[in-house]
């Protein structure tokens, strides 16, 4: 079963004076997200990432379409028992305490009075807030507050996690905790579902990932897919400080740094290629297919989209 | 869903008592000390009168700017400060919430007036060195100054669920200052003839009429209170309150939280 | 519950909780009534009362003024014998606002005159007027209503001249002032002289209840002295013919009259056989003080209504 079934989600605003104006925030969106993956959601500022997870949250209303959390209907309140939700730079009650917000959210959760002190403490551990007693929110750092929203998400072991722009004001410290913790939850066996348009965090943790740009669905797809090597070229890094004369006659683009040497080749001269280094004798370090990036990707899909004919939002 | 309920409750009370709400009462009890003491001084015979009449109406007064200036943010500011959307990812219903917070804020002005009353009462004792059986009524006036909170509690939440503070505050209020005057209202609506009677009637049932509730005059002269009318203010408190508080609730389950 | 039928007891809550509260106000209206009004007589300071009211002290006095028209008016027409605070409402409004002339012309009308036309308090209406003409010294109208106080509730013809006569002196008085003065000298109790100040009293009046007012006397003044007149032919007749007229057609006959008289309804005058002139419905003159059946006690409401 499906973690999430977005079906045909859409939503349009009326905007000016007189709120005769439509304006399409999200057009309808179809998407699915498995169970036990890391899920990412893409898209410049702008584009819809929070608009999609305020309608799924049930704090915006769709115009039309329907979506399916954990199987359920996604108004349905006893789905929001299994969820857990991080809004973009939350901002919490100012006078509380991370013991006192955490032991009011398990409160609202259901978590059960007996349980709750313990499951405070071992998620503040979590996300490395141990040492905050006392201390009222207001005078966290962003950095800290960040990690209280994460603490407030997980607290209750949901099983499907929604995280806008959770790298948001982290350094990078901070952001590496984050992508750990997020690896973590998915060997719990839940499932995560981020906005984000930050592209690298993506790379790095994302099963699959959608592209969401003016409230379109750009592209979906695991990312070993949308950036396989569709140019059929192979890099070749080898230890030297020149380039031999049979790599120049393969016809490579070679460029070298320091002690290495990198070539672009075609994909039918790799063997050629490794034969001329045994030849040569020189050191082998890297033999990787030219995948695209991500963000070649991301590029690729934004700009087909402006260019193309009729295509109005 | 009452545990929910409660656990708003308590959290928005112990929000407003964090934010140093009840230092208002540093306030209130030097004003009334102060006037206790000059009164005493002066001594014209209505020193009981004047602690009477200006210790009432400061709780009163003091009691209805803490419940609109608390009241309008209780939505509003979670809405800008997105503390929200936190609250309403969880298992708890947007009319939990209304209900949570309208009952933390007027479990804040009820713990208030306790306080304000204890000094009302020791600024009397200080002027008259006794109490007299009549000093029971400033318990209902007292009780009937709740009941307005009440009201003016759920008016400031009605507001608060759909428009911006300032102008929750400008509403709250201004119903405050009609509502002092409604049954006066009442009376201009039997004047007026054809259709401005009966939107002033309406406008005139629609506000809330406090003119019932404000018993400080009369019980400064130890005029007695009718139990019927003790019975039919705290009904017309809860109805009105009531309504209000469905209002928002309309409102609040309706509305887009952009 | 989902969201549409929460909004649906949310709508049928509001509904119910908005006609009980409606019904609880209505209701409130018997259990106190007049609370309110009665809170007048508790503020013994109006100039604190001024004070407290922050400089909207004008806005207060409107209303306090509504309230004592309301006041009289509600309890006039539900024929009450008394209006102790119509007094404290008109004078707790000219504290807020001295220049409010109609409150004055108001007590002038309703103040003095006795139960249950008025609260029967002249003395206090005369307070009222010195008061307000202490406050604008230029308005001629005050002193008009101080001397028709004196006039009409007290008979006290020197000082109801003496008023006459300062008010005539102002710039701007109306030249009746002068009249009216030399009225009081010499034909103070008569017909004509009341005639005219009720006349006065109506033209310089917008108030509707003081006009109203004015016009009751005034067809109780036509009715009492065609009565006295016709009264007096009946005497009259007596002393010719020695015995009664039959009918009023035979006195009108004998009296060279061009037809029977009529009241300002248009009803005929009545002879009665023990030789009494009456008005035939007593009740649409509540002011008239001849031409009623003996033991009648007139009913002080307001039959003409003006259009």
């Amino acid at each position: 079963m499906p973690a999430i079934e977005i079906l045909g989600l859409e939503k349009t605003y009326l905007v000016g004076f007189w709120r005769k104006r439509p304006k399409c925030a999200l057009h309808p969106l179809h998407l699915q997200v498995e169970d036990g993956e890391i899920f990412g959601f893409l898209g410049p500022n702008g584009a819809g990432k929070t608009t999609t997870l305020k309608l799924l949250m049930g704090l915006v209303f769709p115009t039309s379409g329907s979506a399916r959390i954990l199987g359920k209907e996604w108004t349905d309140p006893e789905v929001k028992a299994q969820i857990g939700f991080l809004p973009e730079q939350p901002y919490f009650y100012d006078h509380l305490t991370a013991h006192e917000l955490l032991n009011y959210y398990a409160q609202l959760s259901g978590v059960p009075p007996k349980e709750r002190s313990r499951r405070v403490d071992r998620t503040l551990q979590r996300v490395g807030l141990k040492d905050v007693h006392g201390v009222q929110l207001r005078k966290f750092s962003k950095g800290m507050l960040q990690r209280a929203g994460i603490a407030q998400a997980i607290l209750h072991e949901p099983r499907l996690v929604f995280f806008d722009e959770p790298m948001s004001g982290l350094d990078p410290i901070g952001r590496r905790e984050v992508r750990d913790l997020m690896e973590q939850l998915k060997q719990e066996g839940k499932t995560v579902f981020f906005s984000t348009h930050i592209l690298s965090d993506a790379e790095a943790l994302c099963d699959r990932v959608a592209i969401i740009h003016k409230g379109e669905l750009r592209g979906v797809g695991a990312i070993a897919d949308l950036t396989s090597s569709v140019q059929g070229k192979v890099e070749i890094v080898w230890h030297s400080t020149q380039v031999p004369a049979s790599m120049k006659a393969l016809g490579a683009d070679c460029h070298i740094t320091g002690d290495t040497v990198r070539a672009i080749i075609d994909e039918n001269q790799q063997d050629a290629a490794i034969d001329a280094l045994r030849r040569e004798r020189l050191r082998l370090i890297a033999l990787t297919p030219v995948r695209t990036s991500l963000e070649a990707y991301f590029v690729e899909k934004l700009q087909r989209a402006e260019t193309s004919a009729g295509r109005t939002v | 869903m009452r545990a929910r309920v409660a656990h708003i409750a308590s959290n928005t009370f112990r929000e407003a008592v964090r934010d140093r709400v009840l230092y208002n009462l540093i306030a209130f009890a030097v004003l009334l000390s102060g006037a206790a003491i000059l009164v005493g001084q002066i001594s014209v015979d209505i020193e009981k009168l004047v602690v009477i009449n200006l210790g009432l109406t400061a709780v009163s007064l003091f009691g209805i700017v803490i419940a609109i200036f608390i009241g309008i943010g209780l939505v509003s500011k979670e809405i800008e400060k997105r503390t929200l959307y936190t609250v309403l990812s969880r298992p708890v219903r947007r009319w939990e919430f209304i209900v949570g917070k309208f009952f933390g804020l007027a479990g804040t002005l009820v713990v208030n007036t306790f306080f304000m009353a204890i000094g009302v009462f020791a600024a009397l004792f200080y002027v008259s060195h006794k109490f007299v059986r009549a000093d029971g009524l400033i318990l209902v006036a007292l009780y009937f100054i709740v009941l307005e909170f009440l009201i003016i509690c759920s008016l400031a939440l009605l507001f608060s669920s759909f428009s911006s503070p300032l102008l929750s505050a400008v509403f709250a209020f201004s119903l405050f200052v009609i509502g002092s005057f409604a049954e006066d209202l009442r009376g201009f609506a039997g004047m007026a003839h054809g259709i401005t009677r009966w939107l002033v009637t309406g406008a005139a049932y629609l506000v809330p009429n406090f003119s019932a509730f404000n018993i400080v005059s009369s019980i400064a002269h130890e005029q007695p209170v009718a139990a019927q009318l003790i019975l039919h203010n705290t009904l017309y408190a809860l109805f009105y309150a009531a309504m209000a508080l469905s209002g928002a609730v309309l409102i609040f389950e309706n509305r887009n939280l952009k | 519950m989902n969201r549409r039928k929460t909004s649906w007891v949310a709508a049928a809550c509001l509904l119910c909780s908005l006609l009980a509260s409606a019904i609880l106000l209505r209701h409130s209206d018997k259990i106190r009534p007049q609370s309110t009004l009665r809170e007048v007589l508790y503020i013994n300071s109006p100039q604190f009362l001024k004070r407290a009211s922050l400089g909207y002290s004008g806005l207060l006095a409107d209303i306090y003024w509504t309230r004592a028209v309301q006041y009289f008016g509600s309890r006039h027409h539900d024929e009450a014998k008394s209006y102790d605070l119509l007094a404290p409402l008109l004078e707790l409004t000219t504290q807020l606002d001295p220049h409010l002339i109609v409150a004055y012309e108001f007590g002038a009308s309703f103040l003095a005159p006795p139960a249950p036309s008025g609260a029967g308090q002249p003395d206090r209406a005369i307070q009222l007027m010195e008061y307000g003409i202490k406050n604008n010294r230029d308005d001629w109208k005050l002193y008009y209503d101080l001397g028709f106080v004196y006039y009409m509730n007290l008979k006290d013809y020197p000082k109801a001249a003496d008023a006459f006569e300062r008010g005539s002196m102002i710039p701007n008085a109306h030249p009746f002032m002068r009249v009216l003065a030399a009225q009081m000298a010499q034909h103070a109790g008569e017909f004509d002289t009341a005639r005219m100040l009720w006349s006065a009293t109506y033209q310089n009046s917008q108030d509707k209840q003081i006009r109203t007012n004015a016009v009751e006397h005034l067809r109780a003044l036509r009715v009492d002295e065609t009565v006295t007149q016709l009264q007096q032919a009946v005497t009259r007749f007596g002393g010719r013919t020695g015995r009664l007229p039959a009918s009023m057609s035979e006195l009108v006959t004998a009296e060279g009259l061009p037809r029977v008289p009529v009241d300002p309804d248009g009803h005929p005058y009545k002879l009665t056989a023990e030789g009494r002139v009456e008005v035939r419905v007593p009740d649409d003159f509540p002011f008239a003080t001849k031409g009623l059946p003996p033991g009648y006690t007139p009913i002080p409401k307001f039959h003409y209504q003006e259009q």
